[in-house]
């Protein structure tokens, strides 16, 4: 019965309601360990044909069915921040490529706001925010089997990181970071949007530490690993080139960092995208290239041929097309849920409040009858709500991935981007040869004509033969980049078309078995109530 | 939905009435037909009543109404039958473009069905004349009738209550010469006064949560449906195992959305309408309480206007004025007044503090009715999906390829 009839709290309501069922709290939000209760309202809903869902994790209390995923396949749940999950068990193995015994484990946490020490116009100066970055890990590149390191690093930091990784890995699908400003709305505060940073920045580096080449790179053991100011550079630092020919570029280099260099590190360059604002010609070249290939009658001399290639990319695009459909309704799936959730919630209040309204002002039997059965209903249907809840807040762990996944398109397209300007630089460098073969030829011919020769000219030719030289060294650079390109597209192509058919298995899997279960539960609190009113019933 | 599910006292199918030789009244309201053109386009029922109460022309009559028959008759009974809780109707407007949906059509006869039932099993209003009308007169006696009716009592009866409470304020200040109305003190019925207006407060926020739960259904059905679309299409596109287990989980999908909108119907009829009825029903309990509150005063104005007469009267007989023989029969025409006033009034009370406990013990059945119903519905509802999707996983167990 009812003890507790002088709180006015709506919540409080709900709860002296729910006095027989000891275990169920609206404050609990922690897993606990599983309490050797025995459950009162335990319904043996066992269908005989298949096993039920209840018995994957049968929990004593609803507040432990909270976080806890009917698939038990998934990753651990990100609570906190600070926990890694096991490196030995079952789960993380999941999460790492290779053998079970690979781990590099990153976490970030713990922002810190800090004052811009240089000169600055505003008194007071500017503010940015630190983060501490934690990371565990048994790889050989960092160390061997135990290592631990942290560091502080900002945001611009991960920008630099990023931009030195584009450059490095062309071609790979490579994570995309998160935005530089992602403030969605005026209104969120300050720490949301730290927190929200917080949030990105791990997946992000959680991210570059699975892709088994990435995780590997000197970059990310630099950001990982040295204290201190981040030791890259923010980007490739092109001095202005002059008209025809490349100047030295000044490299600083920190550690190995290998780079095919071919006659002169100017050639490095061109394994490099034209970078606006410093290659003014060469962007200038390549525009002309690519009109030439749009607009031009003849075709250009390299072409992308790769048939295999073109199929997949097709296919690649039809399913991000389909995928970002899907999760759009996934959205609104789950809004869907959620809002059957909180009408059931004030469905079960309204009758709380009615409840306590008839056993206040009980006068006859039947009204004490009567409030005895809307108690049950709304204690039901305020199980139910909590039930939805959760579901819901299951569901969207499930359908994250189709985001995520999003977000891999997102490198995908940048790598395929790679590609399609190195075969421009590969094209206009063709291009580039033939022009000047043919103004030598033009020179060569004039030229003879004359006799004793022509000293102006000859010094053309030879000027011309020189360029030709630089130009050939450079499309050799240049074909080669593009190869690479191509390899690393290939390589990175099978190796997400296996993660995705087993990501996505995984989440079609884990969202089945979330829905099928707390359906399950659900049936269990409505056939209790039909129990309790089953007096009412006609034949 | 059988609409013998809600409960009815009294009626010879209830369990308590011995055997089949007992007086019974039974009354069915079926298939609506859509009659008329255009704007004055409306729906009409078969009315069949089978009885052997003597009163009746015969064992069983068939007769066709409408809505505004079924309102006439309420309207007469709530005029002769003070202090009986007359059963509600449903409302009268709907939105233009429901208004001949099957659904509601279907819902509005369940709905007329049931206050008929009331009535004829109510053991006085069953043996009202204007039921006999309504049950046996030929169409056009009822269209006469109906046609009949003043302005006034084609109002809703808490439109009368307002009428009359204006009108009998203003005699009643004038007569007692008071600023207040006179109201009654027991302080018994004050509590039930107030018992019925926070009731309906209650009920109807409960309702009103009951028809978002049914919205809510149909919303959840729609958003698999296109999410069940969507994911087949991303399976067609992919082709593959893959492909193919994302097909399978865009049907499921869309099966479910067809076993939700059907809930969300059932929802309506069995849960949502019955909360509904119990708010109308508490709605016509306060248009009876205004009725005993126009009884109360008109019998006390009558009684302060009688006393005021008996004193013209005694002063009258003093000085042996001829106007004593009139005065006296004015005074004898108001005593009897009076009297009538106080027995309407005392039998309002009366027979209110009889059905104030048959209501009770009425909504608690209609009530456990409905929330049976609803946790059925709710529970049938929850082990189909939960059966779909769990047919759903050997599937793709088949086509993982790990």
């Amino acid at each position: 019965m009812m003890k507790q009839e002088e709180q006015s709290h709506d919540e409080q309501d709900m709860e002296s309601l729910l006095l027989d069922d000891p275990s169920s709290t609206t404050t609990n939000l922690h897993l606990q360990p599983p309490q050797p209760v025995t459950f009162p309202d335990s319904h043996p809903l066992q269908s005989p044909k298949s096993p039920s869902f209840n018995s994957f994790l049968d929990p004593p209390s609803y507040a432990d069915a909270i976080f806890t995923s009917f698939d038990t396949t998934t990753s651990a749940t990100t609570t906190s921040s600070s926990n890694f999950p096991n490196p030995h068990s079952p789960d993380s193995s999941s999460l790492q490529p290779g053998s079970e015994s690979d781990y590099l484990l990153i976490s970030v946490s713990d922002p810190h706001k800090e004052q811009e020490l240089a000169t600055s116009l505003v008194p007071g100066g500017n503010t940015y925010y630190t983060y501490l970055i934690t990371t565990r890990t048994n790889l050989p590149e960092f160390g061997g089997p135990g290592s631990e390191f942290t560091v502080r690093r900002r945001f611009r930091d991960v920008v630099t990181l990023s931009d030195r990784l584009s450059e490095t890995y062309r071609g790979y699908f490579i994570p995309v970071r998160p935005d530089k400003s992602t403030v969605e709305s005026q209104v969120m505060q300050k720490n949301e949007f730290v927190e929200q940073r917080r949030v990105a920045l791990e997946k992000y580096l959680r991210k570059l530490g699975m892709h088994p080449v990435i995780r590997k790179s000197e970059e990310l053991r630099l950001f990982l690993e040295v204290r201190g100011k981040l030791p890259l550079v923010k980007s490739t630092d092109v001095a202005s080139r002059m008209l025809d020919g490349a100047v030295k570029l000044p490299r600083q280099l920190f550690g190995g960092e290998a780079v095919a260099v071919v006659g002169g590190a100017e050639l490095s360059e061109v394994a490099q995208p034209a970078k606006g604002g410093r290659d003014l010609l060469r962007i200038f070249k390549e525009l002309k290239q690519s009109v030439a290939n749009d607009w031009g009658g003849t075709k250009p001399l390299v072409m992308e041929e790769d048939k295999e290639f073109m199929e997949r990319k097709e296919r690649l695009v039809e399913f991000e097309q389909q995928l970002s459909a899907v999760s759009q309704q996934a959205e609104s799936l789950v809004k869907s849920q959620q809002d059957m959730g909180e009408t059931m919630g004030e469905l079960g209040l309204a009758f709380v409040k009615l409840t306590k309204f008839e056993t206040e002002e009980a006068i006859f039997e039947a009204q004490r009858v009567r409030a005895s059965d809307m108690r049950n209903v709304a204690t039901a249907a305020v199980k139910a709500s909590r039930l939805y809840r959760e579901l819901n807040t299951q569901t969207i762990k499930h359908l994250d991935k189709l985001h995520e996944y999003l977000g891999t398109m997102l490198a995908v397209n940048n790598a395929f981007t790679d590609r399609s300007s190195a075969l421009l630089t590969v094209q206009t460098l063709s291009s580039e040869l033939v022009s000047l073969n043919s103004r030598i030829e033009k020179l060569e011919v004039a030229s003879s004509k004359i006799f004793g020769g022509d000293k102006s000219r000859m010094r053309k030719i030879e000027d011309l033969k020189e360029a030709h030289r630089v130009t050939e060294n450079a499309k050799t650079c240049a074909d080669r980049e593009y190869e690479r390109i191509k390899e690393n597209n290939r390589s990175e192509l099978e190796r997400i078309d296996k993660e995705r058919h087993d990501d996505f298995f995984s989440m079609l899997r884990g969202f089945v078995v979330n829905q099928a279960g707390y359906a399950e539960k659900m049936a269990a609190v409505w056939e209790k109530l039909a129990e309790e009113t089953a007096t009412y019933s006609r034949q | 939905m059988n609409p013998s599910q809600r409960s009815l006292s009294g009626s010879s199918q209830s369990p308590r009435s011995p055997s089949s030789s007992q007086p019974f009244l039974s009354v069915s309201v079926t298939d609506p037909v859509k009659l008329g053109n255009g704007v004055q386009a409306y729906i009409s029922y078969r009315v069949i009543t089978k009885t052997n109460f003597p009163e009746f022309q015969g064992p069983e009559k068939i007769v066709i109404r409408r809505y505004s028959d079924f309102v006439w008759l309420r309207d007469r009974l709530f005029e002769k039958y003070k202090g009986i809780f007359i059963p509600p109707l449903p409302e009268k407007s709907a939105v233009e473009k429901f208004r001949f949906s099957a659904e509601f059509i279907e819902m509005r006869r369940q709905a007329l069905d049931i206050f008929v039932n009331r009535i004829a099993s109510h053991h006085e209003l069953q043996q009202s004349e204007d039921l006999r009308l309504f049950l046996q007169a030929e169409e056009e006696t009822m269209e006469r009738l109906r046609s009949q009716e003043t302005g006034i009592f084609k109002k809703k009866p808490s439109d009368l209550m307002q009428i009359f409470k204006d009108v009998q304020t203003k005699v009643s200040d004038v007569v007692l010469g008071k600023e207040k109305p006179v109201e009654e003190t027991d302080p018994e019925y004050e509590k039930l006064k107030h018992y019925i207006f926070e009731l309906e407060n209650h009920l109807a926020e409960a309702q009103k949560h009951a028809y978002r739960l049914v919205k809510r259904h149909r919303e959840l059905g729609q958003s698999l449906s296109d999410f069940g679309k969507a994911v087949k299409l991303l399976g067609a596109s992919e082709g593959n195992s893959l492909g193919k287990a994302f097909s399978e989980l865009g049907m499921k999908s869309e099966a479910l959305s067809v076993k939700l909108q059907k809930e969300a119907q059932q929802l309506l009829m069995n849960f949502e309408e019955p909360l509904k009825d119990y708010v109308r029903a508490v709605q016509s309990i306060k248009a009876t309480i205004a009725e005993r509150a126009n009884a109360f005063r008109r019998q006390c104005e009558l009684a302060e206007t009688m006393k005021l007469k008996e004193i013209n009267l005694d002063k009258l007989m003093l000085i042996r004025s001829e106007k004593v023989g009139e005065a006296e029969y004015e005074y004898n025409q108001l005593k009897a007044e009076s009297e009538q006033a106080t027995k309407t009034f005392e039998t309002i009370v009366r027979l209110m503090n009889e059905e104030i406990g048959r209501f009770q013990e009425q909504k608690t059945l209609d009530m456990g009715i409905a929330f049976h119903e609803f946790a059925k519905g709710q529970a049938r509802l929850a082990n189909g999906i939960a059966d779909a999707w769990r047919s759903l996983i050997p599937k793709l167990e088949a086509c993982s390829p790990s």
